[in-house]
C-alpha cells in the first residue's frame, strides 16, 4: 500500500433516518499531513459518524474524502489507506497479539514472514514484545489500546482514525496511556482524526479541536484558542468557564437585563467569559475597586475535589469556585441570598 | 433449585414425572430386552457391519455437504439484506417440519429418472441417483440441512459483525474478512450445528427409503436395517437399535462437553 504523506480534505454529509429520529451530519474537514485533528461534541453530535464515514463503514449521503489528492470515497473499505482504533478495539479474540497486528500487512498483499517481522516491530514499538503469544482476553485494557494502535498502524495508513481511544480504560492507566499515545501521534506522519468527548483527551493529545453539536461545527480551533475563547455553552462547560452571549458598547456588555465590565473595548455582539475561580463571593455589598457586582441567590452547592463549585441563579447564572473554608466561613447554602463580584480584568470578551 | 419440593404442586409434578418416564422407560425396555448374552457375535455380523459402515459414512458425507452449502447460506441469511428474505428463511426451514417421506417423494420428482433434473442428469453425465449410496446421501443432507443452517445462522447473528469491520479497514475483503475472522469465531456453532446434522443424517429413515429405496450394502442404513430385521428378526433389531442409541447418546455428550449445549445453556 502506498503511504499516503498527502493532507486530509473531506466534506461529509450523512443523512439518516432511524426510529431514534432524523440525524444529518454536514462536516467539511481538512487536515494536514502529521496533524491531529480532535473531533469533539456531545454524545449523538455525530462524531463517530465522521469517523466512520472517513474509513467508508459510513456511506456519504453526499461529499468527498480525499487523501493527498487521491479520492478515496469512492473506495470499499478495504482498499482505503486508512488504519482504525475501534472504542472497544475489537482485536481478533482467536488470534495472537503478534497475528493480530500483521493481519493488516497480510491482507494487504504483505508476505506471512515479513508481515510477522513488521508486527513483532510494531509490538515492540508500543512495549509489548514479551505479549507477542498472547491472546487479546488475556491482555489488561492498556496492553489491548496499544495493541490495538500497532494493529491499525501495522498496514502503514495514510490516514489513522482513533474512536475514544482512551474511555473504556481506568483512570491511573488512562494518564499513561494518553502519554505513550500522545508519542506515537507525534511519530505518525499521516493524518490523525480522533473522536473523543474528553477535553483533556482533545487537549493533550491534539493540534487542532473541531467542536460537533447535533451534526454540524461550531468550533474549530487550537487547543489554547478553544479552551479561551468557547463560542457555545457546551464548549464553555467542558472547558470550565462562565459563558454569555451580549452586545457591546465600549468596556460594558449588556446580557439581557445585567451589565458587565469586561477588559477588551469591543461594539457589537461579543461573548464575555470568566473563569468560576474569579468570582468572589460576599453576604454583603462589598465596597472598592471597579468590578462587576451583582446580588444573587445560590441554586445549588456541590464539592469538586479541593473546591467547592457553587451555582449562581439570575440575574447571570454562573458557576463560583470557592474554598470549603469560604462555604463555612459565609454560612453558604441553598437559597442564600448573596453578592457576587468578577474583577473586569479577569473578564474576557471577544466578538460572536 | 433448592430442593423445595413441598413447594411443586401435584398438578404439575405428577405429569411431569410421567413426562420423564414416558421419555425413558422405551430406552430401558431396549437395554433390558437386549440378547446381551449373544451381542458380540451379533455385532460381528456381516449385514449389521455394512449397515453400519454405510450410516456412518453417508451420514458423514451428507454432513460435509450441508456445511458447503449450509454455511454459506446461513450467511447470506445473516448478513446481507435481499428482497424475500424472511420467505428464503421460511423454505429453508420447511424440511424439518416436512414429514421426511414427503421430501423423500419430492426428491424423486426433481431427481429421478423422470424427474425434473434428473432426466437431464441422466442424459448428459450418465448419473442416476434414486436407489444408490449417492441417492442415501443426498436424502439425508436434505432432512439434515435446515439443523445446520439455523445453528450456523444463529452463531452469525450471535457473533459481533463489527469485527469484520474492523478486518475490513485492516484491507480485508468480505471473503477474507469471513474466512479469516467471521468462521473461526463461529466455529463453535458451526461444529455444533455439523454434529445435529450429523445425528440427524444418521437418524435418516423416511426420505432414505423413499428416495434411495433398501438395498443392502449398497441404500440400507442403520434405521431401513432396523425396521426390516424387526419383521424377520427382533433381536437383531434391538442390537441395531442399541447401537444406534450408544452413538446418539455419544453425540449428545460431545455437544454438552464442547459447546454448552444441554446443561444450563439457554
Amino acid at each position: 500500500m502506498n503511504r499516503g504523506t498527502g493532507g486530509l480534505d473531506a466534506r461529509l454529509v450523512v443523512h439518516r433516518e432511524s426510529r431514534a429520529g432524523r440525524f444529518a451530519l454536514d462536516l467539511a474537514l481538512a487536515a494536514a499531513p502529521g496533524e491531529v485533528v480532535a473531533l469533539l461534541g456531545p454524545n449523538g453530535a455525530g462524531k463517530t459518524t465522521a469517523l466512520r464515514a472517513l474509513a467508508g463503514l459510513e456511506r456519504l449521503t453526499a461529499g468527498h474524502v480525499r487523501l493527498g489528492g487521491t479520492a478515496l470515497h469512492p473506495l470499499p473499505v478495504e482498499a482505503r489507506p486508512v488504519g482504525m482504533v475501534f472504542q472497544d478495539y475489537l482485536l481478533f479474540p482467536h488470534l495472537s497479539a503478534l497475528e493480530n497486528v500483521a493481519f493488516g500487512p497480510r491482507c494487504r498483499g504483505v508476505g506471512r514472514r515479513e508481515a510477522r517481522r513488521r508486527a513483532a516491530a510494531l509490538l515492540d514499538r508500543v512495549g509489548l514484545a514479551e505479549y507477542a503469544a498472547v491472546r487479546p482476553r488475556a491482555l489488561s485494557g492498556g496492553q489491548a489500546q496499544r495493541v490495538a494502535l500497532a494493529r491499525a498502524l501495522a498496514a502503514e495508513p495514510g490516514l489513522l482514525l482513533l474512536d475514544e481511544p482512551l474511555a473504556a480504560l481506568d483512570a491511573h492507566t488512562r494518564l499513561e496511556i494518553r502519554s505513550g499515545l500522545r508519542r506515537h501521534l507525534a511519530d505518525f506522519d499521516g493524518v490523525t482524526v480522533l473522536v473523543t468527548h474528553d477535553p483533556l483527551d482533545a487537549m493533550t493529545l491534539a493540534d487542532r479541536l473541531v467542536v460537533l453539536e447535533e451534526g454540524v461545527l461550531v468550533q474549530e480551533g487550537s487547543p489554547a484558542e478553544v479552551a479561551r475563547r468557547p463560542r457555545t455553552g457546551y464548549v464553555a462547560r467542558l472547558v470550565g468557564l462562565n459563558l454569555y452571549r451580549g452586545t457591546a458598547r465600549g468596556h460594558t456588555v449588556t446580557v439581557e437585563r445585567a451589565e458587565l465590565d469586561a477588559a477588551e473595548a469591543l461594539d457589537g455582539e461579543v461573548f464575555v467569559v470568566f473563569a468560576p475561580a474569579a468570582v468572589a463571593l460576599y453576604r454583603s455589598r462589598p465596597h472598592g475597586s471597579p468590578r462587576n457586582v451583582w446580588n444573587t441567590t445560590i441554586a445549588g452547592i456541590e464539592r469538586q475535589g479541593d473546591r467547592v463549585r457553587v451555582r449562581l441563579g439570575g440575574p447571570l447564572p454562573a458557576a463560583a469556585d470557592v474554598t470549603p473554608a469560604a462555604v463555612a466561613e459565609l454560612g453558604l447554602a441553598e437559597g442564600v441570598a448573596v453578592w457576587a463580584a468578577v474583577k473586569a480584568t479577569e473578564t474576557h470578551a471577544y466578538p460572536a | 433449585m433448592t430442593g423445595r419440593r413441598a413447594g411443586v404442586p401435584w398438578a404439575l409434578l405428577v405429569p411431569a414425572l410421567a413426562g420423564l418416564a414416558f421419555l425413558v422407560l422405551p430406552l430401558a425396555g431396549l437395554l433390558v430386552r437386549a440378547p446381551w448374552s449373544t451381542l458380540g457375535a451379533r455385532l460381528a455380523e456381516p449385514q449389521v457391519l455394512a449397515a453400519l459402515r454405510l450410516s456412518l459414512v453417508t451420514a458423514t458425507l451428507a454432513t460435509a455437504l450441508c456445511l458447503v452449502l449450509g454455511v454459506p447460506l446461513a450467511w447470506l441469511l445473516a448478513r446481507t439484506r435481499f428482497p424475500g428474505q424472511g420467505l428464503v428463511r421460511a423454505l429453508v426451514i420447511v424440511p424439518l417440519v416436512l414429514p421426511p417421506v414427503v421430501g423423500g417423494v419430492a426428491l424423486l420428482m426433481l431427481l429421478g429418472r423422470r424427474g425434473l433434473l434428473g432426466r437431464w442428469l441422466e442424459a448428459a453425465f450418465g448419473v442416476t441417483l434414486p436407489f444408490s449410496t449417492a441417492g442415501v446421501v443426498v436424502a439425508e443432507a436434505f432432512v439434515a440441512l435446515p439443523f445446520l443452517v439455523i445453528s450456523v445462522e444463529g452463531a452469525l447473528r450471535a457473533a459481533d459483525s463489527r469485527y469484520e469491520e474492523a478486518a475490513a479497514t485492516l484491507g480485508a475483503s468480505r471473503w477474507t474478512a469471513f474466512r479469516r475472522v467471521t468462521l473461526p469465531l463461529i466455529a463453535p456453532g458451526v461444529l455444533a450445528g455439523a454434529t445435529l446434522s450429523w445425528a440427524r443424517a444418521l437418524g435418516e429413515f423416511g426420505a432414505t427409503i423413499t428416495f434411495a429405496g433398501n438395498f443392502p450394502g449398497r441404500t440400507q442404513t442403520m434405521p431401513l436395517a432396523v425396521y426390516l430385521a424387526l419383521e424377520t428378526d427382533p433381536e437383531a433389531a434391538i442390537v441395531l437399535s442399541l447401537v444406534l442409541l450408544v452413538v446418539s447418546v455419544a453425540v449428545l455428550a460431545l455437544l454438552r462437553d464442547h459447546w454448552g449445549l444441554g446443561a444450563r445453556a439457554g
